[in-house]
């Protein structure tokens, strides 16, 4: 029996605008009916890589594939075909529906734009089975998106994405303009929905402690590339990154007890820029524990047992520095 | 301690109420009716406390905020009663609030890159805040604030200070309103959402700079924010605002430990923490969607999503009071506005009554 | 649960439109209600104008000339040919709204599809800004004259002059407004969904970006009834004896002294459309903006 295609497949991904190098070589794999959360701050190129996946922007070199198919050079007519295996979730919800168009046309023009043949019943038909499964009344259909809440909206654009019935979903921040308790319930949406279709989805945030419920594998990247990737369990419980440990020690946790017991990792506010990214390792001039060879060598991928991670001091046996273990104090002079 | 430090400790003793908030109740006139955003809010700010206010977006604090700082539209119409030391702010003349604005109370706001003038150097709007206010010189003013921008942690202030906004980073800016702000010696700060639009790893440079003001110069601090991980770390007392009221009220490990009102429990329950939801678990979700009203009711605002809410919800607004539950004894300072608060794990299991 | 229903600010039945609310901001809006009974009132009297004008306009009566306002027959008076003024004056303000509706259709047509393509496709943005500056930089008056010299003075040739003067402004507000809305999200899940460039651009840019023609247009009709005004006068326009509330002004400048009413009246008139079609493009603006409702 031949193996199923990964769902995507992406090596060295470069997307440079001008001088600007917002992705400098990703490469990453979900196979098929994984989640995945792409991590990292903003100027990280995260977004970028989702636009690139899409093909809102077209990768300067690299290699994208879909469901096994190579789709970086394809031209827009021969994308077309393989346009409802993926499909993008954004992240603002006032700004992803179409503000003129009904809920019902909104969430109807994929299959319109798919070419198969299908009518205005089934059309209806359908669009009222996405939303019934997107948790909304099928009479929202006959409303315009600014009837409804952020997070109405948000449904909407799941609804609108799943309903090609895509191999692939891009959730691009789907989350972060939502109130708390709002992206409890969407998240907890993507999740079974996830659960019960089965599509594969890379989840693009800025929040670790938000996929830690839905994501299957982590990736994190800074200034570009990626620093660490690894099992969710792993990441999450043995960061072998300083970038990483950074992240998850400053998500601050809502229990002021163990909050104020933490140690506090102060990384510094002067972000580089991606015009002109430091030398070697580009995380190097905020890291505690950067030492001379940071600046001279760009840090290898190393794989361990539980991932990767770029980082001179990680070993191939799992060995990975502490960043707690530096003094604070020394990074902000 | 640098002249900063020496010219911002506050004059009172720490621990007497700074600000007094009292039954402030705002409401605007929009197109579409009358729209009541703060109902009877009362809070006080001790010397030196660091009070968040927390709440989802609608709940009025920030509009709570802006009207303690005087920085309400016209449109907005105010009654109630905000004492900064003893003046009364609401209704004050211009040249009372044009005095206090600024010297006395400072305001942060979230987006630090439309706050900052992009064609002055940070040094100078530092500078002009002083010039102003204290009538320094320029010069005396360009070597406060290079004191000013080290005392918010930028290193190399003194090359720093003459930086245009667009050559620092979102941390870096902020860091620069919070210097601006702080420069006069303010009493009291109000810092809006003062890292919602900033990465992570610069917020936690952020809050500990705020509690260094507070350590260092005994700065009294009301932080707005939705997000209670921010709350956790950084505040000494809690304010959980919902639809314009207040709904629960408490020192933070108390209210953490256990929340009374439902929603806060909600809250709670819905926030993403590191290792709690690993597994199959669900976030809690809080059904349905934050009321826009036109009039406060007699009633609890929240009944219509609470799990626990009956008849008498519905009857009458239950008002903030100290929570006793069976035979406990209530905690100091920890009041809520609900008729069936969340049952204390400390007591019996038991129905409580208010 | 009736203590919690609450007059949420748009409330309203399911498919509350655009549309719908726009005209219900602009009911509310004295100033958008009285410009719009002073418009629809001149249409009508302008388009019924040959069948409800009390005198014929070219019917001169030479027994009668100079008449001031209110003599019997001749409520705003006779000019220097006997002719009714006020009559003169109805066709006179049909001709100009002919002249400014026809001009600004000519721009619209031309220059929304120019607009849209230098928004959407970079490429054409620079020859398309290029074709604009041009435009721009040649005379409104010199093409005018141009076009009387080449194809004679009349009032198509007038309009075809005031549109074609009125491209650039078309283009340009068009332009920005596409470019502003191919940023959004929703065009970029379009794209993704296999949209093709003319399916955005018709689906989903054009639709958007009607506030912004609508506009446009409102606000151009008054420049072109003024322009129309400025040909006239000059002769470049509307030829006598045909009635043009330019040819009124140019002509009744030389008997001002002896009958003011013949020169004043007809500006006013230009002047009260202009007004009108500004009062009303203003508050249109307002109603359509989408903040506004807050």
């Amino acid at each position: 029996m031949t193996p199923q295609p990964n769902a995507l497949e992406l090596e060295d991904l470069v997307m440079h605008f001008g001088p600007v190098r917002a992705v400098d070589g990703v490469s990453l794999t979900i196979p098929k009916g994984r989640v995945t959360a792409l991590v990292g701050e903003s100027g990280s190129g995260k977004s970028t890589v989702g636009r690139c996946v899409v093909r809102l922007e077209k990768p300067t070199a690299g290699v994208v594939r879909i469901a096994g198919i190579d789709v970086t050079q394809l031209t827009r007519r021969q994308l077309r075909r393989h346009r409802s295996d993926v499909s993008i979730v954004f992240q603002d919800p006032a700004g992803s529906l179409d503000p003129r168009m009904l809920v019902g046309e909104i969430v109807a023009e994929p299959l319109r734009l798919s070419g198969k043949r299908i009518t205005r019943r089934d059309r209806e038909a359908r669009v009222a089975e996405e939303l019934g499964r997107v948790g909304l009344r099928a009479e929202v259909a006959r409303r315009y998106p600014h009837e409804l809440s952020g997070g109405q909206r948000q449904r909407v654009s799941i609804a609108r994405a799943l309903i090609s019935e895509p191999k692939l979903l891009i959730a691009d921040e789907p989350t972060s303009a939502l109130d708390v308790s709002v992206q409890a319930s969407v998240l907890n949406l993507l999740a079974d929905l996830q659960r019960d279709i089965g599509f594969a989805c890379l989840f693009i945030t800025h929040d670790l402690s938000a996929v830690e419920y839905l994501a299957d594998d982590i990736a994190v990247m800074y200034l570009g590339q990626l620093v660490e990737k690894g099992p969710r369990e792993r990441v999450f419980t043995r960061p072998a990154h300083p970038y990483t440990q950074a992240l998850l020690a400053a998500a601050p946790v809502a229990d002021p007890v163990r909050q104020r017991q933490r140690q506090p990792v102060l990384l510094g506010d002067d972000l580089p820029s991606a015009l002109d990214p430091p030398s070697g390792c580009r995380f190097r001039t905020r890291c505690p524990l950067a030492f001379d060879r940071c600046a001279t060598e760009v840090p290898a991928q190393v794989e361990f047992a539980g991932g990767m991670a770029a980082c001179h001091l990680v070993q191939p046996d799992g060995t990975r520095p502490d960043v707690r273990a530096a003094d604070p104090s020394e990074v902000l002079s | 301690m640098t002249t900063v430090e020496r010219a911002g400790t506050a004059s009172a003793a720490v621990g007497t109420p700074v600000l007094e908030v009292h039954d402030l109740s705002v409401s605007f006139t929009t197109e579409g009716g009358t729209v009541s955003a703060v109902d009877r809010v009362s809070l006080d700010l001790a010397s030196g406390e660091i009070v968040g206010m927390v709440g989802e977006s609608g709940c009025g604090k920030s509009v709570t905020a802006m009207s303690i700082a005087g920085l309400l539209p016209d449109s907005a119409r105010v009654s109630g009663s905000v004492r900064l030391e003893g003046t009364e702010l609401v209704g004050a003349r211009e040249s009372v609030l044009r005095r206090v604005r600024g010297k006395e109370i400072a305001y942060i706001f979230q987006e630090p890159m439309t706050s900052l003038n992009p064609v002055l150097t940070v040094g100078r709007q530092i500078g002009e805040v002083l010039q102003v206010h204290e009538r320094m010189s320029k010069r005396a003013a360009r070597a406060r604030a290079v004191e000013l921008l080290s005392l918010v942690g930028i290193p190399s202030a003194g090359k720093r200070v003459d930086n245009y906004p667009h050559q620092l980073s979102g941390g870096m800016r902020q860091r620069v309103m919070i210097a601006m702000a702080v420069a006069c010696g303010p009493k009291v700060l109000v810092a809006d959402e003062p890292t919602t639009a900033l990465d992570v790893t610069v917020q936690a440079g952020i809050l500990q700079v705020l509690r260094d003001l507070r350590d260092r110069l005994g700065t009294t601090i009301l932080i707005i924010t939705h997000d209670l991980g921010v709350i956790a770390d950084i505040a000494d007392r809690v304010v959980v605002m919902y639809a314009g009221r207040v709904v629960e009220r408490a020192p933070v490990t108390d209210l953490f430990a256990h929340p009374y009102h439902r929603y806060t429990a909600g809250l709670l329950a819905a926030s993403p923490t590191p290792g709690k939801h690993a597994g199959t678990e669900r976030l809690q979700e809080i059904p349905g969607l934050v009321p826009v009203l036109s009039t406060q009711p007699d009633a609890c605002t929240f009944a219509d999503r609470c799990p626990a809410a009956d008849e008498q919800c519905l009857d009458s607004a239950p008002a903030l009071q100290l929570v006793r539950t069976g035979s406990a004894v209530p905690v100091t300072g920890h009041l809520a506005a609900c008729w069936h608060p969340c049952p204390s794990p400390r007591t019996q299991p038991q129905e409580t009554t208010a | 649960m009736t203590v919690l229903t609450v007059p949420m600010a748009e409330a309203g039945p399911a498919g509350t439109s655009r549309r719908t609310r726009v005209l219900r901001r602009l009911r509310r809006n004295p100033l958008a209600v009285v410009s719009f009974v002073v418009l629809a009132l001149a249409a009508v009297v302008a388009l019924l104008s040959p069948w409800i004008a009390p005198h014929e306009v070219q019917q001169t009566d030479f027994a009668h000339t100079f008449s001031p306002p209110g003599t019997p027959g001749h409520l705003l008076g006779t000019d220097d040919l006997g002719r009714d003024v006020l009559s003169r004056i109805m066709l006179g303000a049909r001709a100009s709204l002919q002249v400014a509706l026809l001009a600004v259709a000519t721009s619209l047509i031309i220059g929304v599809p120019l607009g849209l393509a230098a928004g959407y496709f970079r490429a054409w943005d620079a020859v398309i800004s290029r074709f604009t500056d041009l435009l721009l930089a040649f005379p409104f008056l010199i093409m005018a004259v141009g076009l009387a010299a080449i194809r004679g003075a009349s009032l198509t040739n007038a309009a075809v002059a005031i549109g074609i003067a009125q491209i650039p402004g078309v283009i340009r507000v068009v332009r920005s407004d596409t470019l502003r809305l191919k940023s959004l999200d929703f065009v970029a899940a379009a794209v993704v969904d296999g949209a093709s460039d003319p399916w955005v651009l018709a689906r989903h840019i054009l639709p958007n970006a009607t506030s912004v023609i609508l506009v446009q247009a409102t606000v151009a009709i008054p420049t072109a009834i003024l322009a129309e005004a400025v040909l006239s006068f000059l002769g470049l326009g509307i030829q006598p004896p045909s009635p043009s509330l330019g040819t009124m002004l140019a002509t009744a400048q030389q008997f001002a002294a002896r009958a003011p009413w013949a020169a004043v009246l007809p500006g006013v008139v230009i002047m009260g459309l202009a007004l009108a079609f500004n009062v009303f493009g203003d508050a249109l603006r307002d109603a359509l903006d989408p903040k506004g409702d807050r």
